[in-house]
């Protein structure tokens, strides 16, 4: 035991005691105490196993820094949560926390052994041991030393809980509500702009609430947060946020917030998200992230009970519990002496204060003196001992560059200072220049590259009265930056306060090579025996030394080692810190949860489910469906004991004998408007149409400049300055795209508008010998007779007493036509269709018979037969380019001689030499049997189906010069062996088209 | 009429504060500014000019959507009528005037949590004063491209493409839950 509960003192709430377990063991602490400050008050000591040398280790922070004290805090199965920080976990009644990287226990840990053979395991071990033989890397090493050396485990269960994601616009975004960020909220909202305060912390006031005995303006600092925090809930233009981390800051003053919302509670009320994403889009930021203490490099740096001064001032001021009982302060800062004033104070026996500064002198050494408090100067920590825990710490006293004498001081805590560290992590990720400050010892803000500004003791101001003074300033000056004038304010301040001023870097040995070794990256388990060894492998750039190492790559981020590393790398080096320079800080500034970027974008509201007029019907037939981008398409429509071949069988002979009905509402269309329409659509498509009768439509391909097919689809002229375009369902919102641009940026000068009309019409194609048979009777002013109403003729009319553009077209091969009614109209059309065609037969069939009737025909679906690489030419389609153009979007692409080179791959059909085998889509082509690996592929099969119709397989294919093959043996090997197949035209059935004129 | 029987508009999900889409008369109209200004005549409502901004006169509303385009909105039932009086009000003028009545569908979210309920999925600011009353723009909710417009303090009316409207009222009654959070 050594950590305790003091008599009084303390914001945690004696009145409610509150249970919980860790590693099994039940424990009792107070309301308002975190997992770290309970189970300290409790006596617990080591809380957790190092990554890489499975050392204890104790809590050595009380904030979100801390880099030793990760557990995994697990509800149920699917909510257990790893690898968060004891100090920010929050007491509720029930809680049930594990230490991590241990087995079996804490106390006793069998890989515990790695760090008897820490001599074996240097910087860049694995990378140098594990590279032989290769193929064990993935199947041994990679599994043993993931087990090994690690954190803790995620959940297998999905996550139950809800996360939400909220876009929010202010003018000030303070980030950080201590002193300094409290008094910029407060300037800046009383300017009437719109503020946003968030604080990772469960209460606002920062660093102030280890303060019990300062006052600021005459009132305690409790009250002043209080008051403060009361004056800007009562504002309406300001948002409070505390368990709010800023954890990214995003180009253009776009913020991540991650608000943890029900994460401390017993019972998470289920209507509750867990947490919260905040995108906050701010007009100014005020960066007032405070500042961080920095560890001192010592051999035995790192054994439970060795602590950050503050840390140790925190949990005495703010839990009441005194993290030892016997404390040793070793430090390199005045700031730190009032942790050692506040314990003695408290009743704590403090046996030495070692000030490692040869010159250290003034007010903290007099008060401590006077105290009764032994102070030595000029002193290092050689060494200190105790299994489980601190117990003895060697102190050394230099003189003239030398110990020149060492004492054994008994203890059951260490505190440690070397002063602190501004932290710059969010001005960093802004991308703002940071500035080496000689006299802080410190890197500052100095250029910024987002409308922002840092405020307090993270741009290195020192001193409470000088932060508050600086916050009101810069948050009236961000406030003015935003049109609204406030006077800034000046606080008067009571208040016990040393420098912060310190010294990065190791502190001075007798002997270099210490047998006990001195951390640097505690929660990679990275010392300085490390680092030099990295810098006498030739590495100096510091972030090759950062990654060869992974010194300030652990989850922390390097929170408390970056400083020291890059002080110990530059004076090995001999070199200023600012010539070794500093390693980018990156998102996120702690973890955040997957959980959060998810956001809503789960279960049915993963992706929009599009649907068309007539799903629900298709839904009661029973139809499967496929997904088509976002559309839901329905693939066929089995009847009971069908499989798939079976209804698609069904479905194409109905098609081919009788009639079909098919839902092509998914079909992109574009309305293009103009007197100039018909030489816009000439200057994009291949086709011409400025000879397209009204009444008429044209099967149009369009090209990307560079030649190759980008969409295809039927086009129809419904008035001289007016045309129907349809496009494939996957390219309706880029050729809409592409369109627009080429009118804005090429063409301006034409007088032609688009409007997309997709989604306007319901479309129901009709298809089959039987097709107008069942028209007939339910239109009105239309002719459907051949010889008014022939192939690709389009017209407009009624149906069921409805408006209608009817278009003769086919996508099968046989007499079809497409029914466009106004959407609301689609379901009552179809079903009135479907009604009319009973006698007749009618099927309804899904996109896999479409698929299966096109290909009977040889026509293409782009994207399937093409893949961005294929021509008009290469698809059979040479005949739909209008010669006489003088331009079209790709036409002289076209005229590269290498896009008409004979061994081009073209489109061709397949015939297996067995009429059961169907090919596989994708499967490559070879021209001769027998190859071995590697085979000199000549083409892939595009499309393969059964066809019901010809009573055998059929396949389409690009393949090299292959109109040149037709009527040889090409061969398709697969793992089954070679499949010979003859090169055959692209159509199959209805070779020259007699059904579809019908 | 005797189609009236045969329209099914998008079944949508109720709420307090969601408004069931009716039909409506829309048009998409394009065409150059002395376009607009007769067009403006014929539906007699001068057309808005300035960016983002809607103008109404009784049923009748018209969305500036950009330089060149115009959402024009009645009640259901006038299509032909607003297509006969704009043809005649836009003789000689080079535009495009294109029914997306079916298109479409408008949802009228109104209450003093309209405001809330947007602004979490789209990206935009919507409060009075950087979206005022009588301000409309295309953007997103969510995943899905909507026009947003703010007829009212406390009324915004969103037209959404038929097939996302499902997702978009789903996805506001999700953030709906939260409301007590």
């Amino acid at each position: 035991m050594s950590g305790r509960r003091i008599e009084q003192g303390g914001r945690v709430e004696r009145s409610r005691a509150i249970r919980f377990t860790f590693d099994g063991k039940g424990y009792s602490g107070f309301a308002g105490d975190t997992l770290a400050s309970a189970l300290l008050a409790n006596g617990v000591q080591v809380f957790g196993r190092s990554f890489k040398y499975h050392r204890p280790r104790g809590v050595f922070a009380a904030g979100s820094e801390e880099p030793n004290a990760l557990v995994t805090v697990m509800r149920d199965e699917a909510r257990c949560t790893p690898n968060l920080r004891a100090t920010q976990v929050e007491l509720y009644d029930g809680l049930v926390a594990r230490s991590q990287n241990r087995w079996p226990s804490l106390d006793f840990d069998v890989q515990a052994v790695n760090d008897l053979m820490s001599p074996l395991l240097p910087a860049a071990f694995y990378y140098k041991t594990f590279m032989w033989p290769r193929a064990a890397w993935h199947k041994v090493y990679e599994p043993i030393i993931r087990r090994a050396a690690g954190l803790g485990e995620p959940p297998t269960l999905p996550d139950p809980d809800r996360y939400s994601q909220r876009f929010a616009h202010c003018d000030v975004l303070v980030v950080g509500a201590g002193p300094a960020g409290i008094a910029a909220a407060l300037t800046a909202s009383a300017s009437g702009a719109r503020v946003m305060l968030c604080d990772e912390q469960p209460e606002f006031g920062g660093s102030l609430l280890d303060e019990p005995t300062a006052s600021i303006d005459g009132a305690t600092a409790a009250d002043w947060i209080r008051n403060s925090i009361a004056t800007l809930r009562s504002r309406a233009n300001v948002t409070l946020l505390t368990r709010t981390t800023a954890f990214g800051y995003f180009p253009h003053n776009l913020i991540g917030l991650n608000e943890r919302i029900t994460e401390h509670l017993a019972a998470p009320p289920t209507d509750r998200p867990r947490e919260r994403l905040w995108q906050v889009r701010a007009a100014r930021v005020v960066i007032a992230a405070g500042s961080i203490e920095r560890p001192l490099v010592f051999p035995g740096n790192d054994r439970p009970g060795v602590m950050l001064a503050s840390a140790a001032r925190t949990y005495l001021h703010r839990y009441g519990v005194a993290v030892g009982q016997n404390i040793v302060l070793v430090t390199g800062s005045d700031a730190a002496y009032s942790a050692a004033l506040d314990l003695h104070a408290a009743g704590v026996r403090v046996a030495l204060i070692a000030d490692v500064r040869a010159d250290a002198a003034g007010a903290p050494l007099d008060i401590a003196r006077q105290a009764g408090i032994d102070v030595v100067t000029g002193a290092t920590v050689l060494g200190t001992r105790g299994r489980l825990g601190v117990r003895e710490v060697t102190i050394g006293v230099l003189g003239r560059g030398a110990v020149n004498d060492t004492r054994r001081v008994k203890c059951d805590a260490l505190l440690v200072s070397g002063g602190y560290t501004p932290s710059v992590h969010l001005f960093s990720q802004s991308r703002g220049k940071l500035e080496f400050n000689e006299a802080r010892q410190a890197f500052l803000p100095s250029i910024s590259a987002e409308p922002e500004s840092s405020a307090g003791s993270c741009r290195g101001i020192d001193g409470y009265a000088q932060v508050l003074n600086d916050g009101a300033r810069v948050g009236a000056e961000s406030a003015l930056a935003t049109g609204h004038s406030v006077a800034t304010q000046e606080y008067r301040v009571q208040v016990h306060e040393f420098s912060m001023h310190g010294l990065p870097g190791v502190l001075p040995q007798a002997n270099h090579l210490q047998p006990s070794r001195a951390f640097v990256d505690f929660q990679n388990d990275v010392t300085t025996k490390d680092l030099a060894l990295a810098m006498r492998e030739g590495f100096e750039s510091v972030e090759h030394i950062k990654r060869y190492t992974t010194t300030g790559m652990a989850t922390d981020q390097g929170k408390t080692s970056n400083m020291n590393a890059l002080a110990f790398v530059a004076s090995e080096l001999g070199r200023t810190i600012p010539k070794v320079g500093l390693t980018t800080f990156r998102m996120p500034y702690t973890p955040v949860t997957f959980g959060i970027f998810a956001g809503y974008d789960r279960g049915d509201l993963f992706d929009p489910v599009r649907t068309t007029p007539m799903h629900d019907w298709a839904v009661q037939q029973g139809a499967v469906f496929e997904d088509v981008g976002q559309w839901k398409r329905a693939r066929y429509f089995p009847r009971p004991g069908e499989d798939m071949h079976a209804a698609v069988d069904r479905e194409c002979q109905a098609v081919r004998a009788g009639v079909g009905l098919f839902d092509a509402s998914t079909l992109g269309k574009i309305e293009v408007v103009g007197p100039d329409a018909a030489t816009f659509l000439s200057r994009l498509y291949v086709n011409g149409f400025a000879t397209l009768a009204v009444g008429r439509s044209r099967y149009g391909i369009l090209l990307r400049d560079d030649g190759f097919i980008y969409d295809d689809g039927v086009i129809a002229r419904i008035a001289e300055d007016r045309f129907h375009v349809t496009t494939t369902t996957g390219g309706a919102a880029r050729v809409f795209g592409m369109m627009e641009d080429y009118l804005q940026t090429e063409w301006p000068d034409l007088q032609c508008w688009l409007t997309s009309t997709t989604e306007q019409w319901a479309v129901i194609a009709v298809q089959g010998p039987r097709a107008r048979d069942v028209l007939a009777p339910l239109v009105s002013d239309v002719d459907l007779a051949a010889a008014a109403m022939p192939h690709l003729g389009v017209t407009q009319g009624r149906i069921c007493g409805v408006p209608m553009r009817l278009f003769r077209m086919s996508f099968t091969g046989e007499l079809g036509y497409e029914v466009n009614v106004p959407a609301d109209y689609g379901l009552a059309v179809w079903e009135a269709i479907h009604a009319s065609g009973q006698s007749h037969g009618i099927t309804p069939y899904g996109t896999e018979t479409m698929h299966v009737l096109r290909a009977e025909k040889g026509y293409i679906i782009v994207g399937q037969e093409t893949d961005g690489t294929v021509t008009p030419d290469d698809a059979g389609l040479g005949w739909a380019i209008a010669k006489s153009k003088p331009d079209f979007v790709g036409k002289r692409s076209l005229a590269r001689e290498t896009m008409h080179a004979p061994d081009r791959k073209q489109l061709v059909g397949l015939l297996t030499a067995d009429p059961r085998v169907v090919l596989e889509e994708g499967a490559q082509i070879i021209a001769t049997p027998g190859q071995h690996a590697p085979m000199k592929m000549i083409g892939h099969v595009t499309s393969a189906y059964h066809s019901a119709v010809l009573g055998r397989s059929i396949a389409l294919a690009l393949v090299r010069g292959g109109r040149a093959r037709i009527g040889e043996t090409l061969y398709v090997p697969m793992p089954g062996g070679e499949i010979a197949v003859q090169v055959t035209a692209t159509v199959f059935y209805d070779v020259e088209g007699a059904r579809l004129h019908g | 009429m005797a189609d009236a029987a045969l329209r099914r508009t998008v079944g949508l999900p109720t709420a307090a504060w969601l408004e069931s889409p009716v039909p409506a008369s829309r048009f998409i109209l394009r065409g150059a500014a002395a376009a607009r200004a007769a067009a403006g005549q014929g539906f007699g409502l001068p057309l808005p000019e300035t960016a983002c901004r809607a103008a109404t006169d009784g049923n009748r509303a018209a969305l500036w959507l950009g330089p060149d385009e115009q959402l024009l909105l009645a009640p259901d039932g006038e299509v032909d009528s607003i297509e006969a009086a704009l043809a005649r009000a836009l003789q000689g003028h080079a535009h495009s005037l294109v029914d997306v009545s079916h298109r479409q569908v408008g949802i009228g979210i109104h209450g003093p949590h309209a405001e809330w309920l947007l602004e979490a999925q789209c990206p935009l600011p919507l409060n009075l004063r950087a979206f005022p009353v009588g301000m409309c723009t295309r953007t997103v909710f969510g995943k899905a491209e909507v026009v947003l417009w703010r007829p009212a303090e406390q009324v915004f009316r969103l037209e959404v493409w038929r097939s996302f409207a499902t997702y978009v009222v789903e996805l506001l009654r999700e953030i709906e839950r939260e409301s007590a959070a």
